[in-house]
């Protein structure tokens, strides 16, 4: 369980330029959730997101993760980065070593494991992104396509064995296909894995199809913070905070204000398509 | 912390210095790093103080900000002075073992110390006052006359231009894979010397990396944007020389006059 207290990150304090990113931020996520965040550009999800893993240290509040307090000074960094995984936005512009298997070697050999374990970790996390381990084990990262050089960087994080796995962005910038297969990637390895998984979108429709609970930041506060029904029943409000609908919940919206006669809580295509249907009777 | 490098920061203003053709301050610049070097006597030195000093006044940039900027060379100056301390021969005035001071040695601390001070606080008004982009024009008008024997001013300065543009976002790309493999349990703080080498390793991969491919797609753009080098081209805001700069020419051109003279009769 990840439990967030009062967080609070305030960049060059006492500075003529001190920006509040994070305002008196708290929430809990429950073990095996699967949770969405949403937020305009500059909002502070990056900021956030970098709490959770001790990049940054908050100004004030606390993040306990199943009982270890990592904002405390005390905790050691590597405990932290092993219990929490955070796989960056364009994560494939990390890749450094000549192999793919030596690159997703390098999170659990900083862990300071044994050789076996290292191999074994880089064997199932290359096979957990849906790679072939033999295939691509002495290829060049760098020879891979967009999709799979992705698939190499998140097998990178996820040979650490995190409890909680935060991704930032995971498709930007890929395309429809690549964007499709990373985030059933994504679903596969949640329900394989069983951990709390936190991942950043600017898809409406990905957030309401995917996530359990979903959070909403808006000028570095907690806007809203419910499950996806919650969440998108609140049309006015994202709308004032730039931000969008499903599309078939948006096209339900508008179906509503003609007078149709449908339920708001419609997040998905199939969802939608059944409550029309619904109203002409078959 | 890596964003708190001031290398050629410049620190918009609105004063006369700011003001000035970047010709005639780069010129300027140049002209009493030349004087710094004919200096011989502290006399002269204070010649050069007030000069500068009625410059930073002038210009209106906050001391904090040059002080900020001399931060880094401190060691280096420190270094030049101690070196300077020990090693001259000369009339003894302290002496352990192999140390000792020395009258002439502890003047030439002085006098260097001194000349490295002002030289950097001296170029670094020029950097402050200047925008990048008219720092690059200015070099490149002053170089166009070797165009002739073959000198590529134009090229230059645009690659200066590009260079100067690109410090931010390379900055900027070295603290996101920073923290991308620390988030992979990267630790570049601990260990010998080889170790930290080692460990850098991650980090320039990835950053020659995003270097080309930001050079290849600027490349692009410019290409998609048809630039062809600087043939008959003109510009949208062409550098005058106006009477203030004028001024500023004689006054520069009156304090080397004076360094030169005092150096010759005293």
């Amino acid at each position: 369980m990840i439990e967030v207290k009062n967080l609070t990150h305030v960049y060059n304090e006492g500075l003529p330029h001190e920006t509040t990113a994070l305002d008196d931020i708290s929430f809990r996520i429950e073990d095996g959730s699967f949770v969405g965040i949403i937020g305009h550009t500059g909002s502070g999800k990056s900021t956030l997101l970098q709490h959770l893993n001790g990049l940054l240290k908050p100004s004030s509040g606390t993040i306990v993760i199943d009982g270890v307090d990592i904002t405390d000074s005390h905790t050691k960094m590597l405990d932290i980065r092993r219990k929490v995984g955070l796989v960056f936005q364009y994560p494939e512009y990390q890749l450094f070593e000549e192999t793919v298997a030596k690159d997703v070697a390098f999170g659990p050999s900083n862990l300071g494991l044994g050789q076996e374990e290292i191999d074994e970790r880089v064997r199932r996390s290359i096979e957990l992104v849906g790679l072939d381990y033999n295939h691509v084990k002495d290829t060049s990262p760098f020879e891979l396509s967009g999709g799979q050089k992705r698939r190499v960087a998140i097998a990178g994080v996820l040979a650490m064995e995190p409890e909680v796995l935060v991704l930032d962005e995971p498709t930007a910038g890929l395309n429809p296909k690549a964007h499709f297969d990373i985030l059933k990637m994504v679903q596969d390895i949640h329900v394989r894995e069983h951990n709390i998984t936190i991942f950043v979108s600017h898809n409406m429709n990905d957030i309401a199809r995917m996530s359990d609970q979903v959070l909403v930041i808006h000028k570095g506060r907690l806007a809203m913070n419910g499950t996806p029904a919650e969440v998108f029943a609140r049309e006015e409000e994202l709308k004032s905070m730039g931000l969008a609908l499903p599309e078939a919940t948006e096209i339900i919206s508008q179906l509503r204000r003609e007078g149709m006669d449908l339920p708001q809580d419609c997040l998905t295509v199939d969802q939608a398509a059944e409550a029309i249907a619904a109203v002409f009777g078959k | 912390m890596i964003r708190d490098i001031t290398l050629g920061q410049y620190y918009p203003g609105n004063s006369v210095i700011h003001k000035l053709d970047p010709r005639v301050k780069i010129l300027a610049a140049l002209l009493y790093i030349v004087a710094l070097f004919v200096v011989d006597n502290f006399s002269g030195f204070i010649v050069a103080i007030v000069l500068l000093e009625a410059v930073i006044i002038i210009s209106r940039v906050p001391r904090k900000y040059i002080w900020r900027g001399l931060k880094p060379v401190l060691i280096i100056i420190a270094f030049t002075l101690i070196v300077n301390i020990f090693m001259v021969r000369g009339e003894v005035l302290w002496q352990f073992g192999v140390l000792h001071i020395t009258r002439e040695g502890l003047r030439t601390a002085a006098f260097v110390g001194i000349r490295l001070v002002l030289l950097i606080i001296g170029s670094s008004m020029l950097t402050l006052t200047t925008r990048p982009i008219g720092l690059t024009d200015g070099i490149e008008a002053l170089l166009s006359p070797f165009k002739k024997i073959g000198l590529p001013a134009h090229e230059l300065a645009m690659m200066m231009t590009i260079a100067l543009r690109f410090i931010p976002t390379l900055l900027e790309e070295t603290d996101k894979i920073i923290k991308a493999q620390q988030a992979r349990g990267a630790d570049f703080e601990s260990g010998n010397i080889l170790r930290r080498a080692k460990a850098l390793i991650p980090i320039l991969v990835p950053l020659f990396i995003s270097a080309f491919r930001i050079a290849q797609d600027l490349a692009m753009a410019m290409e998609a944007r048809c630039y062809g080098g600087d043939v008959k081209r003109t510009r949208m805001n062409a550098m005058v020389f106006a009477r203030r700069d004028l001024i500023a020419s004689i006054i520069f051109c009156a304090f080397l006059a004076l360094i030169v003279l005092q150096r010759v009769l005293l």
